[in-house]
């Protein structure tokens, strides 16, 4: 289970949001080549509060206010990544990395590949993701799952305060770049982090909830998405196993393939649109892989295929809830 | 003009107006007019030996450049090829008065400028016949030039996306208090790019130790600048809205590229404040291999720049100022042919990359 709430021996319990500024905090405080750019996140400390205090802090050559200019900041922040420094950047959105869409594709993910091994890129873009907040059709998106199909650069989404922790932590200390996706909806969510050192690799997925049933995939939001739903449908005698990705590049199918392998029955719900979206290669994926063991179709869950509408009864219905993960459960095992 | 007067062709005045081979009825197709230029040889001091090699990597360029050519249409070399035929003096005069630390990012047209920096020959030939031997592997190309430990940055296809970049190098510089200055090149076509002034704010914003070396060879692929921006060629006064210092040379005269160059990097070097240096030059060939060049300039105003072919004129000026003979002009010249010879050799008999290597360099 995760983030039972149940304080333990050598744990904090502390919010999403804590766990970032924690892990930021850390790497500004010992490793002098990391510095954190971005808009608003000196002086008014970040639109999500995850940087306040720092400028003061720690001072305006390791944080830095940025123009409203993604792509140039986040070009720039590729360049000081290339010449040896580790820039945490932070966008403001998800969405608005589509201003900056050719820097981390072209740039960022490239730069190693195309000079033939001789440059590293060794940064980390931070941005809130998802929808559900009523921020309409521009604000909403989830371009993580775009681009964690680039090859060159990793992909982490937290769904804990300490997985957010020790992500951010192998993250920075990644000589790759990776895209750090932090859903909107979780910087408040609280839960238990080791008070020792310790880093979560990229690429290592966890099994979040045990079951022998059905299989249920998701990250980040999703996780919470699919915890409840799993409360609901143990009360009907199905016990479902949860697999949090926690990343989305690499993709570590073997933890989702043996979990399927186990309950031959599998759910993959992602927050962000349904067609086209990383939940669609990981289906096609796993039931390659897992053919002779399943018992069903691999059945996928997302948002509706449309752009994001303001008005909230119209969001929520567009946004997967538990219903619909119990309802395509439903599918493919009876209760 | 008297040679005895002038061991060097640092003197001031050599060239002053008188813009050699062009006549005063020759109009440009886009409006500029080369003989607006003036080419004062400000203060150089450049020694002969300087002032030959770079006359040598003038021929060293041009030979290259052609015999890539060459073997573009033999199916040697692919994809897209863009040559720097015409440019040559600018580049040189760039990137010659540079030092080993500093910097340089540039576009797709970079062969030239790798040349210039001293990236070796053979690898940059390898690359452009896609071998295991060259630069990136094999798996750059044409328009991906890589020398990290020459602080040659590449090399990039997408037109201004190099500027952020560049601008982020120069960040880590000042970040790392260094003295050390980052060149970016770009031509007039990035100027229409948001990154171009997203850049040139933030390096303003920021003061960073960068040069904005802008390239006018006065057309976008095949749009004349003046169809593209309203103020037409000339870039010299743009730069005031971000409040960046501006310099405009002429781009065929090596030596003006030169000394403008090195007077923008004492400063930058000294402020860590960015300069904007925008140099008037021509491609004499199409944007790349597969455009003639032909159907949207007119065939006058190619004359006209051909006429201030810097492996014309340059030569000319040294023999002319007795800072050269001709023997040793020709000396240079054959040992051009010969390691362009030994370049294509060495590409030609380079291995092909396994095929295993596709999926190395992906991550460090």
């Amino acid at each position: 289970m995760i983030d039972t709430g149940v304080p333990v021996n050598g744990m904090a319990e502390i919010t999403i949001r804590e766990a970032i500024t924690q892990g930021l905090a850390e790497a500004i405080e010992t490793d002098d080549s990391v510095f954190i750019m971005g808009e608003d996140i000196g002086e008014y400390g970040g639109a999500y509060s995850v940087t306040k205090g720092f400028l003061e802090k720690y001072g305006d050559t390791r944080i830095k206010d940025t123009p409203i200019s993604e792509a140039a900041f986040v070009g720039a922040g590729i360049g000081a990544a290339a010449a040896g420094l580790r820039p945490v950047v932070e966008l403001m959105s998800m969405s608005f990395s589509l201003v900056a869409f050719d820097q981390i594709v072209n740039m960022a993910a490239n730069l190693r590949y195309m000079s033939g091994g001789q440059i590293k890129v060794p940064m980390v873009i931070r941005a809130p993701t998802g929808a559900g907040v009523q921020l309409g059709a521009t604000h909403s998106q989830s371009f993580e799952t775009w681009l964690a199909e680039v090859p060159g650069i990793y992909c982490a989404c937290p769904s804990t305060p300490r997985d957010a922790l020790g992500l951010l932590r192998s993250s920075i200390k990644s000589d790759n770049p990776v895209i750090f996706a932090e859903h909107s909806h979780l910087y408040g969510s609280r839960g238990d982090v080791p008070e020792d050192y310790y880093e979560i690799r990229l690429g290592e997925a966890k099994v979040a909830r045990s079951g022998e049933d059905l299989t249920m995939v998701s990250y980040g939001y999703g996780v919470h998405i699919l915890q409840q739903a799993a409360e609901q449908m143990a009360q009907q005698d199905v016990d479902a196993e949860i697999v949090d990705l926690r990343s989305l590049h690499p993709i570590d199918y073997d933890t989702i393939v043996a979990s399927v392998q186990k309950t031959g029955r599998a759910v993959m719900l992602d927050t962000a649109r349904r067609t086209g979206g990383i939940m669609s290669e990981i289906v096609s994926e796993v039931q390659e892989r897992t053919m002779d063991w399943l018992d069903g179709p691999v059945i996928r869950v997302g948002s509706k295929d449309v752009p994001w509408p303001y008005n909230r009864n119209l969001e929520q219905d567009i946004l997967p809830q538990t219903d619909d993960v119990i309802e395509a459960a439903r599918k493919i095992i009876s209760f | 003009m008297d040679p005895t007067e002038k061991p060097r062709i640092a003197t001031t005045g050599v060239v002053t107006s008188a813009t050699p081979g062009i006549s005063p009825e020759q109009k440009s197709t886009n409006g500029f007019d080369p003989r607006r230029l003036s080419s004062p040889y400000l203060s150089a001091s450049i020694d002969n030996d300087e002032l030959l090699s770079m006359y040598r990597l003038m021929l060293l360029i041009r030979r290259f450049e052609e015999t890539c050519g060459q073997h573009y249409s033999l199916g040697n070399i692919r994809g897209f090829l863009h040559l720097y035929i015409g440019q040559e003096a600018t580049g040189i005069g760039a990137i010659t008065p540079l030092e080993a630390r500093d910097y340089i990012v540039t576009h797709y047209r970079d062969h030239g400028h790798a040349l210039a920096r001293g990236l070796d020959t053979n690898r940059i030939m390898a690359e452009m016949f896609g071998k295991k031997t060259g630069l990136s592997k094999g798996k750059g190309g044409s328009m991906h030039i890589f020398d990290a430990a020459k602080h040659f940055m590449g090399g990039h296809a997408i037109v201004g996306a190099q500027l952020p970049l560049a601008a982020g190098i120069a960040l880590a510089q000042q970040y790392l208090e260094t003295d050390v200055v980052t060149m970016v090149f770009f031509g007039d076509g990035a100027t229409n790019q948001g990154t171009f002034h997203e850049t040139l704010n933030l390096a303003s914003v920021w003061q960073l130790p960068i040069i904005f070396f802008m390239e006018n060879n006065l057309y976008g692929m095949g749009s004349a600048v003046g169809r593209v921006r309203l103020q037409g060629a000339d870039f010299s006064d743009v730069m005031g809205a971000y409040d960046v210092d501006t310099v405009s040379v002429d781009g065929m005269d090596v030596v003006a590229v030169r000394e403008a160059t090195q007077t923008a990097i004492n400063k930058v070097r000294a402020q860590g404040s960015p300069i904007f240096i925008e140099a008037k030059t021509f491609r004499f060939v199409g944007h790349s291999f597969a455009d003639p060049g032909d159907q949207y300039r007119e065939r006058s105003e190619v004359e006209m720049w051909r006429r201030r072919d810097p492996l014309v004129t340059y030569p000319a000026r040294l023999l002319e100022y007795e800072l050269a003979t001709q023997s040793e002009l020709d000396a240079l010249s054959e040992s051009v042919d010969a390691e362009i010879a030994a370049a294509v050799e060495f590409a030609l008999n380079s291995p092909e990359p396994d095929l295993s290597e596709a999926f190395d360099d992906v991550y460090a």
